[in-house]
C-alpha cells in the first residue's frame, strides 16, 4: 500500500511545523509522521531532508537505524511479539512458531489480506507476566497459543 | 446514590496486560447496577504481579485487597460485599502486611500502588517534594555533597558514583547544562523504571529538578523507550500538573530557579540505552556510540555539560534530600549503599518488584520471594542484569545481589533484573541468542561488535549442529568452543561500548557453567 503524494506532503509539513523549533527534532518528526500515516514512506525522505536542511543520506540513515520506523503501511492490527529472554523462559519460542504459522507470515510481514502485521520486539517491560505481546499499543501478558488463536479469530484472520 | 466509595484498580501496564482495564470497567458497571457510586483510582502496581489485577477497596477499616480479580469475577465479588471489604476466596486483606511486601525496604518504590499517580496532593501527602524543598534551601554544592555522601551509584547498570558525575557537571562553566534521564529500559527482565514512571511519576520529576538545582541545569529530557506508551501517558499528565502548580517552570516554588522537562521517545533501538548513543538519539541522529573522552558530563547533549542518569537513580535522589545522606547510606553492604529495586521475572511463580537493601542472595530472591519456577520444575539458571548479564547456575545462588560480589563471579547486577529459567533451558541456544541480539542491536560503529556478533551466531550454530556427535571428542568441535572463547575475548577487549563488550558475559558464563549443553545430543 502506498501513501498518496498530497497526503504525505501535508503530513510531513505538519510535523515539521510542529517540531522544527526544537533542538534536534528529526526523531520527533518521524514519530509524528508515522503516527499520522502508519509508516515513514521512502518518499518522505527527500521532503524531510529539504525541510530540515539535511542530506537525504542523513535522513535515510536515521529512519533505517531505528527498528520502530517502517517504510510500508502496516495492517489494521500491529502485533509486536516479544522475543527476549524473560519471554523465552516462558516458552516464547514455541508461541512464536505458533503465531507465524497461524498468521502465515514472518516477522516484518503483513498477512495477505492486509489485516495483521507481525513485528519482533525485544522486551516490553512485562517480564513477570511473560510471554508478552503488544497489539496496537495494548499490552497482553501470559499469552498462550489458545489466547492468540482467539484474538486472531476476533481480528478476522482466516483459520 | 450514596457517597462514592474509592476503589483502586492498577493502571500499570503489566496489570493492564492481565485485564485490569476490563476489571475497572466491570466494577464501575456492576456498582452502578447496584446503585453504589464508586470512584475508581488507577494506581500503579505494588509489584506482586501474580496477584494482578489487584483491586483495593477503601473501607472504614482501611484498604482491603482482592486479587487476582478478572472482570468475570466482579459480579460475584460485589455479591460477597467487596465494596465493604467482605469475605471471598480472593480477599487478601491489608496488602501492605503481605510477607512479600512487609519484608521489603521500599525507599524508592514506597508510593508504588499506594497513591494516585496523577495526584500531586497524594504525592505531597506521602513525603513528596520534601527533598526539593530542602534542596531549594541549600547551596548547589551541598546538594551534590549529600548525593556523594549517600553512596548512591548509578542504577542503570554501570554503577558509577552519582555524586562524582554531578560534581563534574557542576564544575563546568557553560551557558546551558542538561539533565537527561535514561528511561530506555531495554534489558529483558527489568521493569522498575516503567513501574516508577507509571506509578509515581512525580518522584522522577522531583529527582530531576533537584539534579538541575545541584548542577545548574535548567532543562531536562526524559529519553523514554517507545515500547512504554503507558509510561508516556503518565509522564505527560504529571508534567502538566507539576507545571501548572509551579513545581516546574521559570520560577520553581517562587525560588526564582528555572527547570523544565520534556519527554523524547526512542524508536526501538536497544543501543540507545548506552549513554552516548542516547545523546545522539536525543539530538535526532542515528544512535551511534560516541568515543569517550570527552565525557558527557563535560561535553554531552548538544555539546553541553550533561548529567545522564537512569530513572531509578534520579528517583532515589528525593529521599536522600528528604531524610539525609546518612539515612540512605545505612542501607546496603560494602560499596553498594542504599536499596535496589530487584525485578524478578521469567519462569517464576511470584514475579514482581522486590526493593531491598543490597545484599539479598539469589536464593532468597528466587525461592523466598519467587516461590520457585512457575512451571514447578527445578530452577536451573538465572540471568542477572539483562541480555548482557551472566547466567548463574543453581550452585552459585548463594551469591549476594550487590556490585562487588557479582563482579567477583564475572557477573554484573546491571539494572537489577533477574530472569529465572527451569531445567528445560538449552544454554547453547541462550548463548546463541545473546550473540544474535547483539547482532540485531549493534549500532555498527565498531568492528568487534558489528562483525563479531554475527560470526558468533554462525559459530554457535555450527557448535549446536555438531554437538550430537561431539561427546568427549577432541576434534573440530572442541576447536570451535575454543574459538568462541577467543571471539569473546576480542569483543570484550575491542568493543567501543558495553553492547559488544559485555555480550561475552552471557556467552562465557553459559560456556563455563553449562558446558554440557554445548556437547550433549540435540
Amino acid at each position: 500500500m502506498t501513501v498518496e503524494a498530497e497526503k504525505l506532503k501535508r503530513s510531513v509539513s505538519n510535523a515539521v511545523t510542529r517540531f522544527a523549533g526544537e533542538p534536534g527534532p528529526l526523531l520527533e518528526i518521524l514519530h509524528a509522521v508515522q503516527n499520522d500515516l502508519g509508516c515513514v514512506p521512502a518518499d518522505a525522505v527527500p521532503l524531510l531532508a529539504d525541510a530540515l536542511n539535511l542530506s537525504r543520506a542523513e535522513v535515510h540513515g536515521v529512519v533505517s537505524f531505528y527498528h520502530h520506523f517502517r517504510e510500508e503501511s502496516p495492517g489494521r492490527y500491529v502485533v509486536q511479539l516479544c522475543r527476549a529472554e524473560a519471554c523465552q523462559a516462558m516458552n516464547a519460542r514455541a508461541l512464536e512458531e505458533f503465531v507465524r504459522g497461524r498468521l502465515r507470515v514472518n516477522f516484518g510481514e503483513t498477512t495477505a489480506d492486509g489485516r495483521v502485521t507481525l513485528e519482533a520486539v525485544y522486551c516490553l517491560g512485562n517480564c513477570a507476566c511473560a510471554p508478552s505481546m503488544m497489539v496496537n499499543g495494548e499490552l497482553h501478558g501470559r499469552v498462550t497459543p489458545e489466547r492468540f488463536g482467539a484474538l486472531a479469530k476476533e481480528w478476522g484472520v482466516s483459520p | 446514590m450514596n457517597a462514592p466509595l474509592t476503589v483502586y484498580v492498577p493502571g500499570d501496564a503489566s496489570a493492564c496486560s492481565l485485564g485490569a482495564d476490563a476489571t475497572a470497567r466491570a466494577i464501575e458497571a456492576e456498582a452502578a447496577r447496584r446503585g453504589q457510586a464508586v470512584r475508581i483510582v488507577r494506581n500503579g502496581s505494588r509489584g506482586l504481579f501474580w496477584l494482578e489485577p489487584l483491586v483495593e477497596v477503601v473501607t472504614g477499616a482501611g484498604r482491603v485487597a482482592y486479587g487476582p480479580v478478572q472482570a468475570a469475577d466482579v459480579g460475584k465479588l460485589l455479591d460477597a460485599g467487596l465494596l465493604d471489604g467482605g469475605d471471598h476466596a480472593l480477599r487478601l486483606g491489608d496488602i501492605s502486611t503481605h510477607p512479600y511486601l512487609a519484608s521489603q525496604q521500599r525507599l524508592t518504590g514506597t508510593r508504588l500502588g499506594v497513591v494516585d499517580p496523577t495526584s500531586l496532593v497524594d504525592y505531597v501527602a506521602n513525603e513528596g517534594y520534601v527533598g526539593l524543598r530542602n534542596a531549594l534551601a541549600m547551596q548547589p554544592l551541598d546538594i551534590v555533597r549529600a548525593i556523594t555522601d549517600s553512596g548512591l551509584r548509578g542504577r542503570g547498570g554501570a554503577a558509577f558514583p552519582t555524586g562524582i558525575k554531578w560534581q563534574t557537571v557542576h564544575d563546568q562553566k557553560a551557558g546551558q547544562k542538561y539533565i537527561t534521564c535514561n528511561a530506555d529500559e531495554g534489558d529483558s527482565g527489568t521493569f522498575s523504571d516503567r513501574m516508577l514512571m507509571e506509578g509515581d511519576p512525580f518522584l522522577l520529576i522531583e529527582g530531576m529538578t533537584i539534579a538541575g538545582l545541584a548542577v545548574g541545569a535548567t532543562q531536562g529530557y526524559i529519553y523514554l523507550r517507545v515500547e512504554y506508551p503507558h509510561a508516556a501517558r503518565a509522564l505527560a499528565k504529571a508534567l502538566q500538573v507539576a507545571r501548572a502548580v509551579g513545581y516546574l517552570g521559570p520560577d520553581i516554588l517562587g525560588s526564582g530557579k528555572r527547570f523544565d522537562i520534556a519527554v523524547r521517545l526512542g524508536a526501538g533501538a536497544y543501543i540507545c540505552g548506552e549513554e552516548t548513543s542516547m545523546l545522539e538519539s536525543l539530538e535526532g541522529r542515528r544512535g551511534e556510540v560516541r568515543v569517550r573522552p570527552p565525557l558527557p558530563a563535560i561535553k554531552g547533549l548538544f555539546g553541553q555539560p550533561t548529567v545522564v542518569n537512569n530513572v531509578v537513580t534520579l528517583a532515589s535522589v528525593p529521599i536522600v534530600l528528604a531524610r539525609g545522606a546518612q539515612f540512605y547510606k545505612e542501607f546496603g553492604v560494602g560499596k553498594s549503599r542504599g536499596t535496589i529495586p530487584l525485578q524478578l521475572a521469567g519462569n517464576v511463580k511470584q514475579g514482581g518488584l522486590v526493593e531491598r537493601a543490597f545484599g539479598l542472595t539469589v536464593n532468597q530472591l528466587v525461592y523466598d520471594y519467587g516461590g520457585g519456577s512457575a512451571t514447578g520444575r527445578p530452577v536451573r539458571a538465572v540471568q542477572i542484569g539483562g541480555p548482557l548479564g551472566a547466567y548463574l547456575p543453581a550452585s552459585e545462588f548463594d551469591t549476594p545481589l550487590e556490585y562487588e560480589a557479582l563482579s567477583a563471579k564475572n557477573a554484573l547486577l546491571g539494572h537489577g533484573g533477574v530472569v529465572v529459567f527451569d531445567d528445560r533451558v538449552d544454554m547453547a541456544r541462550m548463548a546463541r541468542y545473546a550473540l544474535e541480539f547483539c547482532a540485531i542491536e549493534s549500532c555498527g560503529k565498531c568492528t568487534p561488535c558489528r562483525i563479531g556478533s554475527t560470526r558468533g551466531v554462525e559459530l554457535v550454530d555450527r557448535i549446536i549442529a555438531a554437538r550430537a556427535a561431539a561427546n568427549g571428542a577432541n576434534g573440530p568441535h572442541e576447536a570451535n568452543l575454543a574459538l568462541l572463547d577467543e571471539l569473546c575475548d576480542t569483543m570484550f577487549n575491542g568493543s567501543l561500548c558495553g553492547l559488544g563488550g559485555l555480550t561475552p558475559f552471557p556467552v562465557r558464563s553459559a560456556l563455563k557453567h553449562f558446558r554440557e549443553d554445548f556437547r550433549r545430543a540435540n
